[in-house]
């Protein structure tokens, strides 16, 4: 079946073809005193998935509906594929969402549903029907096509949403915490899902969440925003190891707080020298911010930390203990170590030589 | 168990006798009209007056206010709910969506007119109605306007309910992020979800303007009770079964409001 728009030449995805660049530019957004936007400015790739990933009122959401034209920016531009977007209407922005909330038609059939947009832009019947059929097969809900959205759990919900938002075949693809109202199960098996049929499609994709794990199980880079801006936008990867700032390290992932000196490029903390990440402090005391992971414990009846609780958490453990100097550090160890752990043993604690971030101590 | 068995059929009694009651209290009014409209002159039951009523030829040559008052009566019922339809859906719709702020201002002025007697809604309305019969005439459609703020409460009501039991901004979102305008919004997406509430407005507004007479009395226009008031006049029994008629077609309507939209009822299937 010929696609229902022309594809653009640049595509990144592996799909058919049509991820467009997006570009926010400097866009500010106030609700009385409360800046949700503040500048942001953020640009995707054609074919690109990326998350926003930020605590509640940080902006994620109202970055994504300023995109989709469901809000009016203050000021600042919106362009898709070089063309300034900034006042065009949300109908024709040719942008496919999937809301948070369920938002299937009541009244139509999943497969209506799916054909709606397809009925607006005039596509013959029996086109409409084989790619509404497409879709919902894409989405793995052929056999519920004929059901009505209460006739469908929600994850089935969500999914028919996803098909829908598809079947136009839009510029951008916008989801908007598509899965926060979903057990737990459901929720990772759609995360994966749509990063499937995302991949599949190749459509420039933008996804806000609340949750982590998903934002980095699903994108190609994810954003952390914090009131109204981007604190940092970067792989999965590289968000984890290198956050760029205290608030990255503090979001995403557990993170240790501890004293030390710089000496260097290094800083000495509990005894050991750990390499300095671009953009920590330069001297003097400081807090350095170190994973779980990147902390060695060993027993150690000569230790300087003693053990507060060790925790089972079943692909892996969890080691609380306190230093001399009052530190509580947080260590990830294996699973089967756990039980050799008991509160008040003494051990020793060595950050591997993982790049840290290294901020002033006040 | 048998205390229990025991208190349900004392439930079961009440239930009945508070029904009973209510279904006297009803029912009393009414037996006495059939029973006027069925005596015949020198004794004995006829049914000569409903044949009159439903005799149309009759009615046009001997009854002609009878025939205006149904006119006027039916004209009013269609201008009515059309006016109120398309004034209150888009506002409410609107409020909803766009300025939620506004909704409890909005629920205050609509309810108002049920606090307001009509004799002193005529009183307001009458310099209103000067202008009106100097610009559009002194038809008594006209009376639609005023009938439109009468229906406000029930159908803001009935509306409110239909539209709070859908998530209008969701739906309305999900369809212009796929293409929709507002008007196709409104046609494809909000109103076959509220179809019942609309349809609950639309009746209620019915059965309300066939009941009205105190605003068309006062200001000398023709609607089904004033001419059901100067038929009994001359003609009490034939006025009372038009009333009784009149009576038994809003019941009817309300009653078949009851049943429209309350199919479409399933479980939703658990998560797999």
């Amino acid at each position: 079946m010929p696609p229902l728009r022309t594809p653009t030449s640049h595509n990144a995805g592996t799909g058919s073809g049509l991820g467009v660049a997006v570009a926010l530019s400097d866009l500010r957004r106030a609700y009385g005193p409360v800046r949700a936007l503040d500048g942001l400015t953020l640009e995707i790739a054609p074919g690109e998935f990326v998350a926003l990933l930020g605590p509640s009122g940080c902006g994620k959401t109202t970055a994504l509906r300023v995109l989709a034209g469901l809000e009016d920016a203050d000021s600042g531009r919106v362009e898709v594929e070089g063309k300034d977007i900034t006042a065009v209407p949300t109908s024709a922005r040719d942008m496919g969402m999937v809301f948070q909330a369920y938002s299937l038609f009541p009244h139509m059939t999943a497969r209506q549903n799916v054909e709606f947009g397809l009925r607006l832009r005039r596509i013959p019947a029996p086109r409409r029907r084989a790619r509404a059929g497409e879709m919902l097969d894409l989405v793995g809900l052929s056999e519920q096509a004929d059901r009505y959205a209460h006739e469908l759990s929600g994850g089935q919900q969500q999914r028919v949403a996803l098909a829908r938002a598809l079947a136009i075949e839009p510029q951008v693809l916008l989801l908007d915490e598509p899965l926060s109202a979903l057990d737990a199960k459901v929720r990772v098996q759609l995360r994966d899902e749509i990063r499937r049929i995302q991949l599949e499609v190749g459509t420039t994709t933008l996804f806000v969440t609340h949750d982590q794990e998903e934002a980095l199980a699903v994108a190609d880079r994810v954003g952390v925003m914090r009131a109204g801006n981007l604190e940092q936008l970067a792989p999965p990867q590289d968000l984890y190891s290198r956050p760029a700032t205290a608030f990255v390290a503090d979001f995403v992932g557990l993170t240790n707080r501890l004293p030390a000196t710089i000496v260097g490029a290094h800083a000495k903390v509990l005894g050991t020298s750990v390499p300095l990440l671009p953009g920590s402090a330069q001297s003097g005391t400081v807090i350095v911010l170190i994973r779980p992971e990147s902390i060695a414990v060993t027993a150690d009846p000569a230790g300087r930390a003693t053990v507060v609780t060790a925790s089972f958490l079943g692909s892996t453990g969890r080691l609380r203990a306190v230093t001399e100097s009052g530190e509580t550090v947080v260590a990830q160890i294996d699973n089967d170590a756990v039980a050799t752990f008991n509160p008040g043993d003494k051990v020793t604690l060595i950050p591997r030589p993982n790049p840290a971030l290294a901020i002033a101590a006040d | 168990m048998n205390l229990q068995a025991a208190h349900r059929r004392k439930q079961s009694i009440f239930r009945r006798v508070v029904l009973g009651l209510i279904g006297v209290f009803f029912a009393l009014p009414l037996i006495g009209m059939v029973e006027f409209t069925t005596r015949a002159p020198g004794g004995g039951r006829s049914l000569h007056t409903w044949a009159t009523l439903f005799n149309v030829r009759v009615i046009d040559a001997d009854y002609p206010e009878l025939k205006t008052g149904l006119l006027s009566s039916a004209g009013l019922v269609v201008l009515t709910v059309a006016i109120m339809l398309v004034m209150l859906v888009p506002t409410m719709t609107w409020v909803r969506l766009r300025l939620p702020g506004l909704r409890r201002t909005v629920e205050f002025v609509c309810l108002l007119p049920l606090t307001i007697p009509a004799i002193v809604l005529v009183v307001g309305l009458a310099p209103v109605y000067a202008w009106v019969s100097y610009f559009l005439g002194e038809s008594s459609l006209w009376l639609a306007f005023a009938y439109v703020v009468l229906v406000l409460p029930y159908a803001y009501r009935a509306l409110d309910a239909g539209l709070t039991s859908i998530d209008v901004k969701t739906l309305a979102e999900a369809a212009r992020s796929l293409g929709a305008g507002w008007p196709t919004v409104m046609w494809r997406i909000i109103l076959p979800n509220v179809r019942t509430a609309v349809l609950s407005a639309a009746f209620l507004s019915v059965a309300l303007v066939l009941g009205e007479f105190t605003i068309a009395s006062l200001f000398s226009r023709d609607n089904l009770q004033v001419a059901i008031n100067q038929l009994g006049k001359r003609d009490a029994s034939l006025a009372i079964a038009a009333a009784l008629a009149a009576m038994v077609l809003a019941f009817t309507v309300l009653f078949a409001m009851s049943f429209v939209g309350t199919g479409r009822r399933s479980h939703r299937p658990e998560e797999n």
